[in-house]
C-alpha cells in the first residue's frame, strides 16, 4: 500500500510536469503541424535560468528558504526569459520557413536545439558542471499517509502545474485570443481572410508554450535539485517523453496533453516499480506504439478527414 | 539487368581503383574520411528513397543501421573464432575472411530488412509525423535492449562452449561492441555505395520510381491513378532498412569505430535526416553531396573544441533558411543548368 | 541511352568529387592546427632550456558533453605536466607540444580523433579516455597503426587486453570492487549490501559485479541489485526497493551527478545508511549537488589530496596555482600518465611506437602523485586505492588499501 500511494504520487509529480512540457509541443504541432525539437530545450533553459537566478539572488548557500514572493519571482523571471527566446526563435528560425516544406522546419528545430544545447555548455553561459538547484521552495514534510511522506515541494509543484493547466484551459477556450489560435491552428489560410493576425497569434503561442515550459523547468528543478548539465543526453530523452505524451493524448489537443502527460508519468513509475526499473524508457515507446496503433490520432485526437 | 550491371561493374572498377591507387596516396586519415563518407552516402540515399521519394518520415534510421552492424559483427567475431580459432583479419584478397564479412553484411540488411518490415507494417495505419514517431520509438526500444546485452565472449574456448543463443545476446551491452576484426575497406565500401547508388537512381528514372514519387505528391491521386501506395511505401521502407543494414555492417568493421548502442539512438538517425533535407528531398547526388559535406564539416571544425557544435547548428539553421529546398532540390547534379536540360523534369515542389 | 550516359559522368564526376574533397579534408587541418586552450601553447615557447623540433603528444577527452568534466581535469593535469617538463628542459632536449581533440564522449569521435590525432597530426604517444568505452574505441585504433596510448583513469579490464600499445596508470575495477567490499566488510562492518549501479556505464556495471563477488567472497549478502539509465533523475522505484530490505550499506557505482541525485533522493525516502562509491564520483560537484544528503558517505578514489607525501603536495600546491582549484583523482592521472611517458621516452633510444612501448611496458616503481607504478605483464599498474569519506564538503583522506599478494 505504501508503495502503491509513493508511486501515486511520484507518478502525479512527474506526470503534471510532462504535461507542462507537452503542451508546448501540442501547440505548436496545433498550428504549424512540426515537431518542435528545441522545446525539450527551452525547458531546460528555464530549469538552468532559474538556478542562475536564484544563485544571483544569494541562495546557493543559504540554509533558509527564501520568502514566497521570491520564489514566485524566480519563476516568473524564468519564464519571462523563456518566452522570450522562444519568441526569437520563432522569429529568426522558423518564420522566415513558414511556406517551406515541414522537415525544413524540422531540421532547423534539430539546429536550434542543437544550438541552445552546445552555447548553453559554454562556460560564458551555464558551463558543462551539473549544479545543485538552491531550495527556493520550503521543502518540508507536511504529513504521512500510510507511510509516505507529503513534502511540500511535490505538493507545490503538482499545484502550480495544474493551476497552469487550467489557467492554459480558460485561455484558450474561453478567450478571444484562444479562439484565434484555435482559429489559425484550424486553417492559416481562412484564419488571415478573417481578419486575424496569424503572425502575432503563432508569436504569441510560442511564447506561451515556452513560458509554461519554463515553469516545468522550475518545478523541475525543485523537485530534483541535482541539474544535470544543459547538453546532457538525458534532458533530449525528457523531452522525447513529454513529446510522447502529447501523442498520446492526440497531437494539437491541449487537453489530450495533460490526460497523456499524466498517463506517461503513471506507465513509466508504475512500471519502473511494479515490473522492472530498467526498462523505463521501453515502456513508454511501447505504449506509444501501442496506443498509435489501436487510435493513429491519439486518446483525444481527432481522426483527420482526408482532403481530396 | 544488363543495364545495371554496366554502371555497377564500372562502379567496382572505380572502387578498386580508389582502394589501390587513391588509398596509399591520400593517407589513412583521408581514407578514413573516405571511408566515413561512403557510408554515410550509403545512409542518407537509403533514407533519400522513405524521406525523398515517397515522403514518409522516418526518424530511427540508425536502429536499422544498429541492427545490421550489431548482426554482421556478430557473425564476423564469433564466426572468426569458430573457422579461424581467433579474430585476426584473414591475409590475402578475398580471402576466407573477406567471405565471412560480406557473408556478415548480407546477413545484417536481411535482418534489418525484416525489422523494416516489422516497423514499416504500422505505416499501413499511420501517416506523415505519426510513422516518424513510431520509428523513433523503435530505435530507442532498441537502444535499451542493446544495452542490456552480455559482456562479449574474448577466447575461442568460451565461444566454442557458447549455445549460438548466448552469441546473439553477447553484444557487449553498454561497453559497446568491440573487438570486431578490421574488414572494411575503400574497395567495399566504395562498391556497396555503387550498387546503392544505381539502384536509387534507376528507381529514381523507372515508372516504378515515379510511383513512389507521386505517393509523395499526392496520394490520393496516386490511389486513383491504380498506385497500391501502401506497398509501395512498405517496399520503399523495406529496401531502404536494407541498405542501412548493409552501412551498419560496413560500420561495424572499420578501424575506429565501434557499435555503441547510446550512439546509434535518434541522434545519429537526425544527422541522417539532416543529410537527406540539406542535399534536396529525392535527390540522389544531392544526399551524396549533402553527406561529403556533413561528415568532412566537423572533422574541419574538431580544433574548434567547444565552439564546434554551436558553428555546426547555426550553418544548419542558416543553410535550411537561405535554400529551403536543399543543395540539389529534386534535381540531380548532372540537370542543372548547365547540363542539356531534360525534356521531363518532375516538378520542384516539395514535400506538402 | 543517353540518360545513362549522363549518369554516368556524373557517377565518375561524383568518384573525383569524393577523392578531391577526401584530400582536402586532411589538408584542411593546416589551417585549423593551433591548440584551443592557449596554455600549454604558450608554454612549449615560454621553456627556454629546451631546443629542437617539439615532440607532438595527442590526447583525445570529453571537452564537451555530459562528462565534459572528466576530459578537462584531464588536460589540466597533463598540461601541468608539459608545462614543468619543459621548463626543466623538455624530453630528451626537446620540448613537448600536445594536441588535444575533443571526442564529446562518443565512442566513434573517439575513434576518428585518434586516428586523426596518429596518421594525420603523426604524434609520437597518445593519453587519453577516461570512460572505458571510448578508451576501447581510442586504443584499438592506437594497436592498429602501432602508437602506444596511455590511458589516465580506464578502469575496466577490457582496455588493456586489446594489445601491446595500451597502458594505463590507474589501478582496475576488481580491484576496486574488492577494496570497496573489503572497507564495508571490515571497516564499517557491512554485513548486507544492496547495490544501485548505471546500467547505461559499462564501468559501472562492471564495478557493480566485482564488488557483489568480492563482497559475497568475504562472507557479506547482496540483498538486492537495482540499476537505473545514466542521467535519470527519479530514483524512487528502486530506492523503495532497497529500502524494503534494510540494507547496512548501498553501493553506487555510478558518475558523480547520479551520485549526488541518489543521495539526495536515498535521504528523502529516510534511508540513513551510508553510500558507497567509485571513483567515478571524484569531483567537487559531488558535494556540490549532494550537499549534506552526501555527508558521511565513501567513495574508493586514486589519491586523495590529503595525503602527506610530498609529491601530492608538490603537485597540490602547482595545480592550485595554475587552475584555482584542488585537483581531482582525474587531473592527478592525467599528470601520472603525461609524466610517466615521459620518463619513458627519455629512456627509449628512440620515440618510434615499437620503441616507446617497450619503455613504457618496462616502467619500474614510477614515483607518481596517484603512488608507485609499475606496469605488469598486461600493461595495467599495480597500485593502492584510498578511501575518502565526504566530511563538511570535502573528501577527507580515511584509509589506504593496499593490493593483496
Amino acid at each position: 500500500m505504501t508503495k502503491f500511494l509513493q508511486t501515486l504520487m511520484d507518478g502525479i509529480a512527474v506526470g503534471s510536469l510532462y504535461a507542462l512540457i507537452a503542451l508546448g509541443y501540442t501547440m505548436v504541432y496545433g498550428i504549424l503541424q512540426f515537431i518542435n525539437f528545441a522545446h525539450s530545450d527551452i525547458f531546460v533553459l528555464g530549469a538552468w535560468i532559474s538556478y542562475t537566478i536564484a544563485v544571483a539572488l544569494g541562495y546557493a548557500a543559504a540554509t533558509t528558504s527564501p520568502p514566497a514572493w521570491e520564489s514566485l519571482l524566480i519563476i516568473l523571471a524564468a519564464m519571462a526569459t523563456c518566452g522570450a527566446v522562444g519568441f526569437t526563435i520563432e522569429r529568426l528560425a522558423y518564420r522566415p520557413l513558414r511556406k517551406a516544406p515541414r522537415l525544413n522546419v524540422l531540421i532547423t528545430a534539430i539546429g536550434v536545439s542543437l544550438f541552445l544545447q552546445n552555447v548553453g555548455q559554454l562556460k560564458w553561459f551555464f558551463g558543462t558542471q551539473p549544479q545543485r538547484m538552491p531550495a527556493v521552495l520550503d521543502d518540508r514534510i507536511l504529513g504521512s499517509l500510510a507511510g509516505v511522506q507529503i513534502h511540500s515541494v511535490d505538493l507545490i509543484g503538482a499545484a502550480t502545474a495544474l493551476g497552469l493547466m487550467v489557467v492554459l484551459d480558460w485561455l484558450i477556450f474561453r478567450t478571444r485570443l484562444g479562439r484565434a489560435m484555435r482559429a489559425v491552428s484550424h486553417d492559416i489560410a481562412v484564419a488571415s481572410l478573417m481578419g486575424i493576425n496569424v503572425d502575432a497569434v503563432i508569436s504569441f503561442t510560442f511564447v506561451l508554450g515556452s513560458s509554461l515550459a519554463a515553469a516545468a523547468g522550475f518545478l523541475y528543478a525543485m523537485k530534483y535539485p541535482g541539474l544535470n548539465q544543459p547538453a546532457h543526453a538525458t534532458w533530449v530523452l525528457l523531452g522525447l517523453k513529454a513529446f510522447v505524451a502529447a501523442v498520446i493524448g492526440g497531437i494539437g489537443n491541449i487537453r489530450g496533453a495533460m490526460l497523456g502527460g499524466i498517463l506517461i508519468g503513471f506507465i513509466e513509475l508504475f512500471g519502473a516499480a511494479y515490473l522492472s526499473p530498467h526498462l523505463r524508457d521501453i515502456y513508454v515507446f511501447s505504449i506509444l506504439i501501442l496506443v498509435l496503433l489501436v487510435r493513429p490520432t491519439g486518446i483525444l485526437g481527432k481522426p483527420v478527414a482526408e482532403k481530396v | 539487368m544488363i543495364k545495371a550491371a554496366v554502371p555497377v561493374l564500372i562502379g567496382v572498377a572505380l572502387a578498386v581503383l580508389v582502394q589501390l591507387a587513391a588509398g596509399p596516396i591520400i593517407g589513412p586519415f583521408a581514407a578514413k574520411l573516405l571511408m566515413d563518407i561512403g557510408i554515410n552516402v550509403i545512409l542518407a540515399v537509403s533514407l533519400n528513397l522513405v524521406n525523398g521519394f515517397t515522403g514518409q518520415f522516418s526518424i530511427g534510421h540508425a536502429g536499422f543501421m544498429a541492427v545490421g552492424g550489431y548482426t554482421a559483427g556478430c557473425i564476423t567475431y564469433y564466426g572468426s573464432f569458430l573457422l579461424f580459432g581467433n579474430t585476426q583479419v584473414q591475409p590475402g584478397w578475398l580471402s576466407h575472411g573477406d567471405l565471412l564479412f560480406l557473408g556478415g553484411c548480407l546477413a545484417g540488411a536481411v535482418v534489418a530488412a525484416i525489422a523494416g518490415i516489422i516497423v514499416g507494417l504500422p505505416s499501413l495505419r499511420l501517416r506523415g509525423d505519426y510513422l516518424a514517431i513510431v520509428t523513433l520509438g523503435f530505435g530507442e526500444i532498441l537502444r535499451v535492449m542493446l544495452q542490456r546485452t552480455g559482456d562479449v565472449l574474448g577466447t575461442a574456448d568460451e565461444v566454442h562452449k557458447a549455445s549460438v543463443g548466448t552469441l546473439a545476446t553477447s553484444l557487449g551491452g553498454s561497453l559497446g561492441f568491440s573487438g570486431i576484426p578490421y574488414y572494411t575497406d575503400l574497395f567495399w565500401i566504395y562498391t556497396f555505395v555503387t550498387i546503392t547508388l544505381v539502384v536509387a537512381l534507376r528507381l529514381k528514372f523507372s515508372s516504378y520510381g515515379r510511383a513512389f514519387l507521386s505517393v509523395r505528391e499526392n496520394e490520393i491521386a496516386a490511389e486513383a491513378v491504380g498506385i497500391n501506395t501502401t506497398r509501395l511505401k512498405v517496399r520503399a521502407f523495406v529496401l531502404a532498412a536494407a541498405f542501412a543494414g548493409i552501412a551498419g555492417g560496413l560500420f561495424a568493421h572499420e578501424v575506429g569505430t565501434s557499435l555503441n548502442p547510446r550512439e546509434l539512438g535518434f541522434q545519429k538517425s537526425f544527422d541522417i535526416v539532416i543529410m537527406v533535407v540539406l542535399g534536396g528531398m529525392g535527390s540522389v547526388s544531392g544526399a551524396v553531396l549533402a553527406a561529403i559535406v556533413l561528415t568532412l564539416l566537423p572533422e574541419a571544425l574538431r580544433s574548434f573544441s567547444e565552439f564546434r557544435m554551436p558553428i555546426y547548428a547555426l550553418a544548419l539553421i542558416l543553410m535550411m533558411i537561405l535554400r529551403p529546398q536543399g543543395i540539389l532540390g529534386l534535381r540531380e547534379l548532372w540537370e542543372l543548368s548547365w547540363f542539356p536540360k531534360r525534356k521531363t523534369k518532375p516538378t520542384e515542389k516539395a514535400a506538402a | 541511352m543517353s540518360p545513362i550516359a549522363r549518369r554516368f559522368a556524373a557517377f565518375t564526376l561524383l568518384a573525383a568529387g569524393l577523392t578531391a574533397c577526401g584530400g582536402g579534408g586532411s589538408g584542411s587541418k593546416e589551417a585549423a592546427t593551433p591548440p584551443p586552450a592557449a596554455p600549454a601553447a604558450g608554454n612549449a615557447q615560454a621553456a627556454a632550456a629546451p631546443s629542437g623540433d617539439a615532440i607532438l603528444i595527442g590526447h583525445f577527452g570529453s571537452m564537451t558533453g555530459s562528462e565534459a568534466t572528466f576530459g578537462q581535469s584531464t588536460d589540466n593535469g597533463i598540461r601541468l605536466a608539459i608545462k614543468e617538463v619543459n621548463a626543466a628542459g623538455g624530453v630528451k632536449g626537446r620540448p613537448i607540444a600536445i594536441k588535444t581533440y575533443d571526442d564529446q564522449g562518443k565512442s566513434q569521435e573517439a575513434g576518428t580523433a585518434v586516428t586523426r590525432l596518429i596518421t594525420d597530426d603523426k604524434v609520437a604517444a597518445v593519453l587519453g579516455e577516461v570512460a572505458s568505452s571510448l578508451s576501447l574505441a581510442g586504443g584499438r585504433v592506437a594497436q592498429q597503426y602501432g602508437v602506444p596510448m596511455i590511458s589516465p583513469s580506464s578502469t575496466n579490464p577490457k582496455v588493456t587486453q586489446i594489445g601491446d600499445m595500451v597502458f594505463r596508470v590507474c589501478f582496475l575495477d576488481p580491484f576496486q570492487g574488492w577494496v570497496e567490499a573489503k572497507f564495508a566488510r571490515e571497516n564499517l562492518k557491512a554485513q548486507k549490501a544492496a547495490i544501485l549501479y548505471d546500467q547505461a556505464q559499462a564501468y559501472s556495471k562492471g564495478l557493480a559485479d566485482f564488488f557483489k563477488d568480492a563482497f559475497e567472497k568475504m562472507g557479506g549478502t547482496i540483498t538486492t541489485q537495482q540499476a537505473y539509465t545514466g542521467g535519470d533523475q527519479d530514483f524512487s522505484a528502486q530506492l523503495t526497493t532497497i529500502r524494503g530490505t534494510n540494507p547496512d550499506v548501498i553501493l553506487v557505482p555510478g558518475y558523480y551527478t547520479d551520485a549526488g541525485n541518489i543521495s539526495i533522493q536515498v535521504r528523502k525516502l529516510g534511508i540513513t545508511v551510508p553510500l558507497i562509491g567509485g571513483d567515478g564520483w571524484d569531483s567537487t560537484q559531488l558535494e556540490a549537488i549532494g550537499k549534506d544528503a552526501i555527508e558521511g558517505s565513501y567513495y574508493s578514489n586514486h589519491y586523495s589530496f590529503q595525503e602527506n607525501r610530498p609529491e601530492v603536495k608538490n603537485f597540490v600546491e602547482k595545480y592550485k596555482a595554475d587552475y584555482g582549484k584542488v585537483p581531482d583523482g582525474l587531473a592527478a592521472l592525467g599528470y601520472d600518465a603525461a609524466r610517466l611517458l615521459f620518463d619513458a621516452m627519455n629512456r627509449a633510444s628512440a620515440l618510434d611506437g615499437k620503441t616507446l612501448a617497450a619503455a613504457i611496458a618496462a616502467t619500474k616503481d614510477f614515483n607518481g602523485v596517484t603512488g608507485s607504478i609499475t606496469m605488469d605483464a598486461n600493461r595495467d599498474a599495480r597500485k593502492s586505492a584510498v578511501i575518502v569519506q565526504v566530511k563538511g564538503g570535502m573528501p577527507v583522506f580515511v584509509t589506504k588499501i593496499e593490493p593483496p599478494k
